[in-house]
């Protein structure tokens, strides 16, 4: 109580312990864990799990070769989760993004080889039709209440449709491989001295900007955090992040494609946690009501993530066939669809909407496409392949549910 | 309680005057020639019986239903609230029984929902530091500003709700049964908080069904019946029977019958030290009744 006017004006209440410094943040982090708030220390810790039984199991999985090639492959179903991230945070659902990253693979390949556009233009046609598709959602959603389940398994059918539709009598098409869809996504990598750079930038950024806002949280009388714990938390950044690209440079390095995969989770990151849009977005997934009492246009909201949904699935369908360096009338189909919502859901997004962060996409895509690899080492079919992802698909949906009941009776819902 | 009544009285300045609201659903006329009056740094509690047009004339002002008839001043001009944004642009706010809030967002996030500071580039600290200074102002007991909402009691919940209110600078602020759901001291916060609005020379209509919340922070009481008005009271100059009979409609009525029974039954006269027996006060007989 004494101290109580040196101390910064957010930690004035009594009641508060005092947790300060390496040792309190420490402390704080056992707590969340505790009350439920689990963040993404179950995916670590599984993907820790699931390295290690593969690497036992067969000695190549965790080589350089084997990392560089699984990065590139998670990418553009990582893509695509990052998507579907964006739709559970609204607690709806798009089970349509495997169709629509197909068709737009198929309007790829038509446009681009079959018709000889220019590439941006195809792209560009590409894209846009993932923007309309979801625009067609979100009007079909706000307007007759239809449950987006529903909506998005009739697109899933209906695209698939079209997508067979336009490649009726072609049935595969082939993307040559000197042009620059297939240089970028399996040729191009980061020269081994520009990925240094990249890790330094990366680290220095999280260290000024963190600086930066203690300093600004200081000059405001609040409580900020502590030099040592900023320096510590960007120097683990670089090292981590330095160890892992001198590791993935040992074989052909960094992938551009997974580059872009890793930005455009940078960007989803801030625009979900730094915008106002974010903050809707978080709004809408926990109380639709409040939301709407609060001003904000619950609709614009939602069809806004049913396009961010279908862009970024559309954009996935780019990567892929330039990944498969061909586009096909089994682009999209099979696994990809769940593949991509699982990969959101086994990164600690929530299925009940509210909970969730950009990186899960990453994460989750990192763990199926490590089960996918490692049980293709193995010389394991598909069907071992499926029985494994389901069951993992399972194990962190059931977390996602203790831990919110974890969280419910901890009060941090 | 009475004097500082009595002193307040003295020089009203009227922000908020309805005269002749009416408005009807169908068949159902649930609010008829309704008026009401609301000055600066006056409390005005409304009371009445389920379907007394409480919630209806609530929601006439907060903008969600247009009355059929009647006029509405605001400071003294006449004014139309066809939405509750427009509610909001005139400085009436609501905070409604469900309170609103969204239970995975921090208290600065609930606070500043829909209306964040610089929003391609969140302001938080700009953010945290005004919820501190509102938090405050308003005496309120909440730890830290940024946990979830769902760690808080339903006390510091109705916090939250009636400072996020306070953020537009409302002229008028209307709580709709604001302790319905809390406990003993939860509503005693709670009522503090009322105070310090009238302190800071906001208009409050407070719903409730709460007697005793009504007798402790009101000023006037307006009693409404069926739709009607049944009575204009200044608390001090009225006691809780003259109140529940209005809201009744008859003298006679099943509290009244109710609260003679508990009289004989459990009211017994003290014994003071010195030996000497004190007679049931009248506060007592107040508390007794309103806890049934």
């Amino acid at each position: 109580m004494t101290n109580t006017a040196t101390r910064p004006s957010d930690l004035q209440d009594e009641r508060l312990q005092n947790r300060e410094g390496i040792r309190g943040t420490i402390a704080g982090f056992v707590d969340k864990i505790r009350g439920g708030d689990l963040g993404a220390l179950p995916v670590v810790i599984g993907l820790a799990v699931i390295w290690t039984v593969l690497q036992i199991l067969n000695h190549g999985f965790l080589s350089a070769a084997n990392l560089v090639n699984l990065l590139l492959e998670s990418s553009p179903t990582g893509v695509i989760a990052l998507g579907i991230v964006c739709v559970l945070l609204v607690a709806q659902i798009d089970l349509s993004v495997g169709s629509v990253s197909g068709l737009s693979s198929a309007i790829i390949g038509i446009l681009f080889v079959n018709l000889g556009w220019n590439v941006f233009a195809a792209i560009a046609v590409a894209v846009l039709t993932g923007v309309v598709i979801g625009w067609v959602y979100g009007q079909i959603f706000n307007r007759f209440g239809v449950p987006s389940f529903v909506i998005t398994l009739a697109g899933l059918l209906s695209f698939l449709g079209l997508q067979l539709y336009v490649l009726k009598g072609i049935g595969t098409i082939n993307i040559p491989f000197d042009s620059p869809l297939v240089i970028f996504a399996q040729l191009a990598f980061v020269p081994a001295w520009l990925s240094y750079v990249l890790v330094v930038i990366a680290a220095g950024g999280l260290f000024l900007s963190d600086l930066a806002k203690a300093r600004a949280r200081r000059g405001a009388g609040l409580s900020a955090q502590p030099l040592s714990l900023i320096a510590l938390k960007s120097g683990a950044l670089l090292i981590g992040l330095g160890f892992a690209a001198w590791y993935l440079n040992i074989a052909r390095g960094i992938g551009w494609m997974f580059v872009l995969f890793v930005a455009l989770v940078l960007i989803l990151n801030y625009a979900l946690t730094r915008t106002k849009w974010g903050r809707a977005v978080f709004a809408v997934g926990g109380n639709v009501e409040a939301a709407r009492r609060a001003g904000i246009r619950v609709k614009t909201v939602y069809t806004s993530v049913f396009v961010v949904c279908s862009t970024l699935a559309a954009v996935g369908g780019i990567l892929a066939a330039s990944r498969l360096a061909a586009s096909s009338q089994s682009s999209g189909t099979g696994d990809v669809n769940l593949n991509a919502i699982a990969a959101a859901v086994i990164g600690g997004t929530s299925l009940f909407g509210g909970r969730g962060t950009a990186f899960a996409a990453l994460l989750g895509i990192i763990v199926i496409q490590s089960i996918s690899s490692g049980l293709t080492l193995l010389n394991l079919d598909s069907s071992f392949r499926f029985m494994v992802t389901g069951l993992v698909l399972l194990l962190a949906v059931a977390l996602d549910s203790v831990s919110r009941r974890s969280r419910t009776s901890h009060g941090r819902a | 309680m009475t004097t500082s009544t009595l002193d307040r009285s003295t020089a009203p300045a009227t922000i908020l005057s309805l005269r002749g609201i009416s408005k009807s659903f169908g068949a159902v006329a649930a609010l008829t020639d309704i008026s009401l009056d609301v000055a600066a740094g006056e409390v005005v509690a409304i009371v009445g019986d389920n379907g007394a047009g409480k919630s209806t004339l609530v929601k006439v002002l907060s903008g969600v239903h247009l009355p059929d008839a009647g006029t509405i001043h605001f400071n003294a001009q006449p004014v139309a609230i066809p939405n509750p944004t427009s509610a909001l642009d005139l400085g009436i706010a609501t905070v409604f029984q469900d309170l609103a809030l969204c239970d995975n967002l921090n208290v600065i996030e609930n606070l500043f929902l829909g209306r964040e500071l610089r929003p391609a580039r969140l302001n938080d600290i700009a953010m945290e530091v005004r919820s501190w200074e509102l938090l405050r102002q308003l005496s309120a007991k909440i730890p830290s500003v940024r946990i979830p909402i769902a760690s808080l009691s339903g006390g510091q919940r109705q916090t939250v709700a009636i400072a996020r209110s306070l953020l537009g600078d409302p002229k008028v602020i209307i709580l709709d049964e604001p302790t319905a759901a809390l406990g003993v001291a939860q509503t005693a916060e709670v009522l503090n908080l009322v105070e310090r609005l009238r302190e800071r020379g906001l208009g409050v209509i407070m719903i409730s069904h709460n007697m005793a919340d009504v007798q402790a922070v009101a000023d006037r009481v307006v009693v409404l019946r069926l739709g009607r008005n049944n009575g204009d009271y200044k608390v001090g100059t009225v006691t809780p029977e003259e109140i529940i009979a209005a809201i009744t409609g008859a003298t006679d009525n099943a509290v009244t019958r109710r609260t003679s029974q508990v009289d004989l039954r459990t009211i017994q006269p003290t014994v003071l030290p010195d030996g000497t027996v004190e007679p049931p006060s009248s506060e007592n007989l107040n508390d007794k009744e309103t806890e049934r």
